[in-house]
């Protein structure tokens, strides 16, 4: 098995619609090793949740390629756990009916798969809702609840566009070194796509910044910190930070 | 029972009492202010009638309607025509609901159709369906079966339109994250389009109750040899406006506990309370 568990070569795409034709993506190249956290930073609209939904398979390039542990993607992967902006949570189920959504979809929904579920919910203190229906909980928890729902299919790679951004600031940022811990405890790839400079530095060990439509790579930060036990929230506060944050700001080239 | 019900019996406020004792004090007088307008209306009926203040002749009268009832009752009648009408209702109504939600799922399934007969759907929907009641005697004869097709035809276009557009509103969002999952488009709409939208096919159903309704008056009007609607008219035409108002008035209740039958099966099928 190839050490890189996700290759992204010279992907391009162009949206065609009546109006014209909008280039959203331009010969973007990237990898992912198994077990990093890598983010894609770019300004709103600039085709990062594009690319997104090319490496899940929801989309297909106009150009290039993807390939997750050596296959081409082609369509949904089972390797692949995807999560949007809000938890979309379905308000007409029961916790548990929602976080078994995916294995009801691929048809493994057998016993084993099941436990596995209620293990997941106890370990994350869902358990005693799993009864409860969404309206029911918390913005932290059913963020909690979406995570285990993605987590139930047991995916190798997460991708996560623009997770959390529909929480309000304190809220995201507590939800932010939630989930982080559940990831990391998991052991899972991820690629997170956000906006948010601060959001992407202290969750990933490399960052990729994204030039505005069509997306292109600018530059390619690996992000270190002297830190024993790794927290969002804790990296905030390192002293490495700011010039992290101030390098990626002046390549955003952000204009009013 | 909600959560918050539950702390309140633990301990309750004074001032949260005085609140729950205005508000059933509150609840007691619309039940009977609801009582007196009924009452009311019917007393008022009855005297301006009996001091000839009206015609009873053209206007009957609560007293002529309860002797109309029982003689009918006592012909026989009355349950006979009650159960044609009703019948051809039901029928009209789920032919309708059933019918026009399929072809909802046609549509949404397939975008070309849904393009292609949008025209079609518009100009149908603007059409008084009733212009065709006399197409439907010609080809399906007179009887119980050209007034379900009545009820049918007028129900089935607002049908049809009104689960489409609830179909295609369905969260773009929640439909990629069931596609992420690897769903094909079957599970795409059974595990989110619909169970999104029982709200719309139930709002539908309701819709559907009163627009049967008129399907089979109408229906009964033109052809019929039963049926409260044959009543309105046989009774029109005799000048026995006894028999009219009776027939209303059955035909009042009868729809009001129809919908009510409706009402119930929401309750049944949106279990997950939305607020609380």
């Amino acid at each position: 098995m190839p050490k890189e568990l996700v290759e992204v070569r010279n992907l391009g795409m162009k949206y065609q619609s009546p109006n014209g034709e909008i280039e959203a993506v331009r010969d973007v190249s990237f990898t992912v090793k198994k077990g990093e956290f890598v983010s894609l930073v770019g300004p709103s609209g600039c085709g990062k949740s594009t690319i997104l939904s090319i490496i899940a398979g929801l989309l297909r390039p106009s150009a290039g390629s993807v390939t997750i542990a050596g296959e081409p993607v082609r369509g949904p992967s089972k390797k692949v756990g995807y999560m949007l902006q809000k938890d979309h949570l379905f308000e007409w189920r029961t916790i548990y009916q929602n976080v078994l959504l995916g294995l009801e979809i691929r048809g493994t929904l057998d016993r084993e798969h099941k436990e596995r579920v209620l293990s997941l919910l106890k370990t994350y203190g869902l358990y005693d809702f799993k009864d409860k229906y969404p309206n029911q909980l918390s913005g932290g928890m059913r963020q909690r609840a979406a995570l285990i729902r993605t987590l139930a299919v047991d995916p190798e790679i997460l991708l996560l566009d623009e997770a959390f951004s529909a929480l309000d600031y304190q809220m995201r940022i507590a939800v932010t070194d939630d989930i982080y811990g559940i990831i990391k405890r998991e052991q899972k790839t991820v690629i997170l796509v956000t906006h948010d400079i601060s959001e992407s530095i202290s969750m990933s060990d490399r960052v990729i910044v994204l030039s505005r439509r069509p997306a292109t790579v600018t530059a390619i930060h690996d992000i270190c910190f002297s830190l024993k036990e790794r927290t969002p929230l804790a990296c905030r506060k390192t002293q490495e930070f700011p010039g992290y944050f101030n390098t990626i700001w002046r390549e955003l080239d952000v204009h009013v | 029972m909600s959560m918050s019900d539950r702390r309140e019996h633990a301990a309750i406020s004074s001032e949260r009492a005085e609140y729950l004792k205005r508000m059933k004090i509150r609840r007691n007088a619309i039940i009977a202010a609801r009582v007196i307008i009924l009452v009311l209306f019917f007393a008022v009926w009855e005297i301006a009638a009996n001091l000839k203040l009206i015609d009873p002749f053209l206007t009957s009268q609560p007293s002529r309607v309860v002797r109309t009832l029982t003689n009918l009752y006592n012909e026989g009648d009355l349950f006979r025509h009650i159960g044609v009408t009703c019948l051809e209702t039901v029928a009209g109504f789920l032919a309708g609901t059933v019918l026009g939600t399929g072809i909802a799922i046609l549509l949404w399934w397939s975008d070309f159709a849904c393009r292609v007969l949008e025209p079609y759907l518009v100009v149908l929907n603007s059409l008084p369906k009733i212009a065709l009641g006399p197409i439907f005697i010609i080809w399906i004869g007179p009887g119980p079966s050209a007034i379900i097709v009545m009820a049918l035809a007028i129900s089935l276009i607002v049908t049809i339109l009104e689960v489409l557009n609830g179909f295609l509103s369905a969260d773009p969002e929640k439909i990629k994250l069931v596609q992420s999952f690897g769903a094909s488009r079957l599970q795409v709409f059974t595990k989110v389009v619909l169970p999104a939208n029982i709200g719309s096919v139930i709002n539908a159903l309701k819709v559907n109750v009163g627009l049967s309704w008129v399907g089979v008056i109408v229906g009964e009007f033109l052809v019929s040899r039963a049926g409260l609607g044959y009543l309105i008219v046989y009774g029109g035409q005799v000048f026995q406006l006894d028999l009219v108002m009776t027939s209303v008035i059955i035909l009042a209740a009868a729809a009001a506990i129809m919908y009510q039958c409706v009402v119930w099966i929401e309750k049944k099928l949106v279990k997950n309370p939305r607020i609380y």
